[in-house]
């Protein structure tokens, strides 16, 4: 009994805790199934609807909905991709090779880790006028293609799995540097690249300050900055505004759902490491 | 991109000896994040501190204005707010976050095998989300109107309908809840992460010596955790002061004084009212702040870790 108990209540706040984490998903797609009416009333409906196709044709009336997503998958493939390539090379350069100056240089990418970017805004704006980038998706992937704690993430892996022999093997054959790193490395270390690219492609997908700063065109508009505008309308259709919120995590609940083993590996890996 | 391989005969011979060559492509190899950093990360910061002592809107030229830009953040009550308000949500949306994050952890890692990666995703789950879906979401359960999820709770419970999004408690209750919502899960599997490094032996011995539930937790499990949680009370400052999304969309641009943060303060001067140096004046307070809150927690971290 003494043991039973204390289980039966551990058992209890997990699934009240489940229950709380998911309830908001599920009342999303309730109020994106509904008529504004049915959300507006006292109580309001508790039941999905039929109005899911409806909803999301206001949707479509307000904001350019696909082109949105489209510019969302641009940026964050883009992104991930650069950042898995520079910061996998910089990371193989801290990892194996020997220069002057590496652990000082090492520590101030570290050092970077701690300050927010945001605190440089402004300047980091007028920059991104300078250059004409204003309303251009190169304005969030450029800044991005880099990443310190991607640096860190790489070299500590490398580090810990490529022997030294391997690389020495290559380098008697007559390899260069760099076909050490696409030949030897790079097919090496195929988990540490899953890590950082699903850190690197959630924190662009969700990403939100920098977007609403430099995109100010529709045209331009990453997923997050459009799904905000639906809010702003005159008129609050709640059931319009919960479609376009709904359709725009969708994608990502999916995902999650199938590899969320992965996913929470990697991140509380990424996050207890750095 | 391909190198020829004549090079790669050089570079072997290169390394042995002479290093120059390895050094160049070394620097090569990280010169990526050094440029990028150099130009969109280091050089706006300290370009902020400069723009701090100018008048500017960003169009016309700039114009030096001593310590005024300071003088008027500081003497701006609105700001004071933006702090407090910056604070009391960031207490309230972190540390009941943070320990019911230690219960979760335990009683994931204490559960039946076999429902364990059902309720790990399920209270994972909030985390994927964009903050901005949260946001919405959120606002809307948070109505101020009588239809409003939490009002109708509130109704049931024989109690008043809240003005959620107008009084000074209602908003930044709701906020906290948004933020609540959205990292409780994050944060438990990160000590499930460190619960599971704890040895066995620890507990086994514990419940020989008869400790309860709660002194296991209380003497085993959150000293063990030392680290970990002092990596997420420093994850969580730096986050928390750095609030700007939630109260943005849910409060809209009417950037209401019961829920304006540090951040949104900033970003209203900038970007709204096109006050370039009082925005920079802003930042640069806000980055002394951030420092201040660092070496707390470093100072903090130092004790318990002993």
């Amino acid at each position: 009994m003494r043991k039973f108990i204390p289980k039966i209540f551990l058992h209890l706040v997990l699934i009240i805790a489940a229950l709380l984490s998911i309830f908001p998903f599920y009342w999303m797609f309730v109020m994106a199934t509904n008529h504004n009416s049915a959300i507006t009333k006292v109580p309001p409906a508790f039941v999905p609807g039929d109005q899911l196709v409806t909803n999301f044709q206001n949707v479509l009336k307000n904001i350019d909905f696909f082109g949105a997503m489209g510019n969302s998958v641009i940026v964050s493939i883009t992104t991930t991709l650069g950042v898995l390539f520079f910061c996998s090379l910089a990371g193989f350069a801290f990892a194996k090779l020997h220069f002057k100056g590496k652990n000082i240089l090492f520590a101030f990418i570290l050092l970077t880790m701690m300050i927010p970017m945001q605190l440089g805004l402004i300047p980091q704006y007028y920059i991104i006028t300078k250059l004409g980038w204003l309303n251009d998706l190169k304005a969030i992937i450029v800044p991005g293609l880099v990443d310190a704690f991607g640096i860190f993430w790489m070299r500590q892996y490398i580090t810990g799995t490529i022997p030294d022999e391997l690389m020495d093997a290559a380098k008697i054959d007559g390899s260069s540097t760099f076909r050490i790193y696409w030949n030897i490395v790079v097919p090496n270390i195929t988990p540490a690249f899953a890590t950082l690219a699903i850190i690197k492609f959630m924190s662009v997908w969700n990403d939100f300050l920098w977007p609403l700063t430099v995109l100010r065109d529709q045209a331009s508009y990453t997923i997050q900055i459009a799904v905000r505008a639906l809010i702003d309308n005159y008129v609050r259709d709640n059931g319009m505004i919960l479609s376009g919120t709904f359709w725009a995590t969708f994608p990502l609940i999916v995902v999650f759902l199938l590899f969320n083993r992965l996913f929470i590996d990697s991140l509380t890996k990424g996050a207890l490491k750095s | 991109m391909e190198p020829e391989r004549k090079k790669g005969v050089v570079f072997s011979k290169v390394t042995k000896k002479g290093k120059p060559k390895q050094d160049l492509i070394a620097y090569l190899f990280v010169s990526p994040f050094f440029i990028l950093f150099a130009i969109f990360g280091l050089f706006p910061i300290l370009f902020s501190f400069y723009i701090a002592f100018q008048k500017w809107n960003g169009i016309t030229a700039m114009e030096f204005n001593g310590f005024q830009n300071f003088v008027f953040v500081l003497k701006d009550p609105i700001f004071w707010k933006s702090l407090s308000n910056t604070i009391i949500i960031g207490i309230l949306g972190t540390f009941p976050q943070l320990i019911v994050a230690i219960f979760l952890a335990y009683a994931l890692n204490s559960a039946l095998i076999k429902l364990k990666g059902l309720y790990r995703a399920a209270i994972f789950m909030p985390y994927v989300t964009s903050t901005v879906a949260v946001a919405i979401i959120f606002g809307i359960l948070f109505s101020s109107q009588d239809f409003g999820l939490m009002n109708v709770i509130l109704g049931w419970m024989g109690m008043e309908p809240v003005a959620w999004s107008t009084t000074e408690w209602g908003v930044k209750i709701a906020i906290s809840v948004m933020v609540f919502w959205r990292w409780v899960g994050y944060n438990t599997i990160i000590y499930l992460a460190g619960i599971q490094a704890i040895p066995e032996e620890l507990y086994e011995a514990a419940k020989i010596d008869g400790a309860t539930l709660w002194q296991r937790i209380r003497y085993v499990t959150i000293p063990m955790l030392r680290h970990v949680i002092i990596f997420t009370v420093f994850l969580s400052t730096i986050g928390a002061l750095q609030l700007f999304t939630e109260p943005l969309v849910y409060l809209g641009r009417s950037f209401r004084e019961e829920g304006i943060t540090v951040v949104l303060y900033l970003w209203r001067d900038a970007f709204v009212n096109n006050a370039f140096g009082t925005a920079s004046a802003t930042a640069v307070i806000l980055f002394f702040i951030i420092l201040l809150f660092t070496s707390l927690n470093v100072k903090l971290s130092n004790r318990i870790g002993k």
